[in-house]
């Protein structure tokens, strides 16, 4: 494309014994640092595009003992968190002698059209969802729950995180050892 | 029979005007893009549809997939006092040169029972090697500690409650363990925060979920 610049200056003699200092041309091929400047250019596009941080507001509910929540047992949906991105879930209240039946488990993929379900065949006014996490979770587990919950329009107050009662992970941990979760 | 001779033209061309625009652009591009918040650790933040965007000057409790936790103290306007509010809160008996040091620390990673051998330290240690904010449970979850003294700093310079819980943001790595998490927040409610963020990489909302029709029909609105 562009080469240095000889052309001018140079090559011409005046007879012999005039030797006049050689005219180098100032011009310089530029070719690189353009490209180098397109480079770095298209570097910043795309750093500062792909990392645009962005926050989730949370909500927590005052601990208070006195003002317990009252969850109508056809409108609660119970939600676990498991280890190895696991979910399981079931319906109501979990009672012992139906509890295989109710203990269901499923994965993050599927769980969308659980909850969706669960929304279309409740009214709303009863409709809750209770997130339990095992230790076992994980911190992105906890996040993708409450994402999924926005993601269907799952109004807010209508879903909270509790604490896991012993039962529950017990239940999991025989879950995930029939399973081979590991 | 003439034939027309067709001239060579050199093919190079003039690439000052090009290398100008270049360069131009990339000023423009330096300029005008914020430089990346200070990060204790890297940790790798889950997803999420919020579009919100993270405050900035923010509060920022980081969790790593360890476990540990670090703390940001992003209002430089108030980390003075945060600092010596806690000090005498928790009979720290840091001297004064020694909470100036502790200013100008980007962020807190160290218990603080360890906070004056830290600051002994010249040249500071490496944050991998430090133990972080204990949190282990509710007895000894020294987040609470350092909570306080931003509250109560912010109480005092009559700032609503509000806009502190504006300002607290939690980043979490995608494998720190949920009972971290849990300890974190047991620490904010502890203060009476019940409002706060999480940081997240936004992620675009699937097609023909709830939420994706609802923000069609609001676009067509």
């Amino acid at each position: 494309m562009a080469e240095m610049d000889t052309s001018s200056g140079g090559g011409h003699k005046k007879g012999p014994g005039v030797k006049k200092p050689k005219k180098l041309s100032t011009r310089i091929d530029l070719t690189p640092m353009v490209d180098l400047g397109f480079l770095l250019i298209t570097f910043f596009v795309f750093t500062t595009t792909m990392s645009k941080p962005t926050a989730m507001n949370m909500n927590e509910p005052k601990d208070d003992p006195d003002n317990q929540l009252k969850v109508k047992n056809s409108g609660a949906m119970t939600i676990l968190l498991g280890k190895g991105d696991q979910v399981y879930y079931y319906m109501g209240e979990l009672l012992p002698e139906t509890m295989s039946q109710q203990f269901k488990s499923t994965n993050f993929r599927d769980i969308r059209q659980v909850i969706l379900d669960k929304k279309k065949g409740t009214p709303i006014g009863d409709l809750m969802y209770i997130i339990k996490s095992d230790k076992e979770a994980t911190f992105k587990n906890a996040i993708d729950i409450l994402d999924e919950m926005s993601i269907n329009a799952v109004p807010p107050g209508h879903y909270a995180e509790v604490d896991m009662s012993d039962t529950e992970a017990e239940l999991i941990r025989l879950t995930e050892q029939a399973n081979g979760i590991k | 029979m003439g034939r027309a001779k067709i001239p060579r033209k050199s093919t190079s061309i003039d690439m000052t005007a090009m290398c100008d625009v270049a360069f131009l652009l990339l000023t423009f591009f330096i300029l005008a893009t914020k430089q990346k918040p200070p990060e204790a650790v890297a940790v790798i933040a889950p997803t999420s549809v919020s579009s919100k965007a993270a405050p900035e000057k923010s509060f920022l409790i980081t969790l790593t997939k360890e476990g540990k936790c670090f703390l940001i103290l992003g209002d430089d306007t108030k980390k003075k006092e945060i600092l010596s509010d806690l000090n005498t809160t928790k009979g720290l008996g840091l001297s004064e040169t020694e909470l100036g040091k502790l200013n100008k620390l980007s962020f807190i990673g160290v218990p603080l029972g360890q906070l004056k051998g830290l600051l002994a330290i010249d040249g500071g240690v490496a944050p991998d090697k430090m133990a972080g904010i204990p949190i282990i449970d509710s007895t000894n979850n020294e987040l609470v500690d350092w909570l306080r003294s931003i509250s109560n700093v912010y109480a005092a310079s009559g700032t609503i409650q509000r806009d502190l819980e504006d300002k607290i943001v939690i980043k979490g790595d995608n494998l720190a363990k949920y009972p971290a998490f849990k300890n974190v927040k047991y620490a904010l409610k502890k203060n009476s925060i019940f409002k706060f963020k999480i940081a997240t990489n936004s992620e675009t909302v699937p097609p023909g979920s709830e939420l994706y029709i609802q923000n069609q029909e609001n676009k067509a609105k």
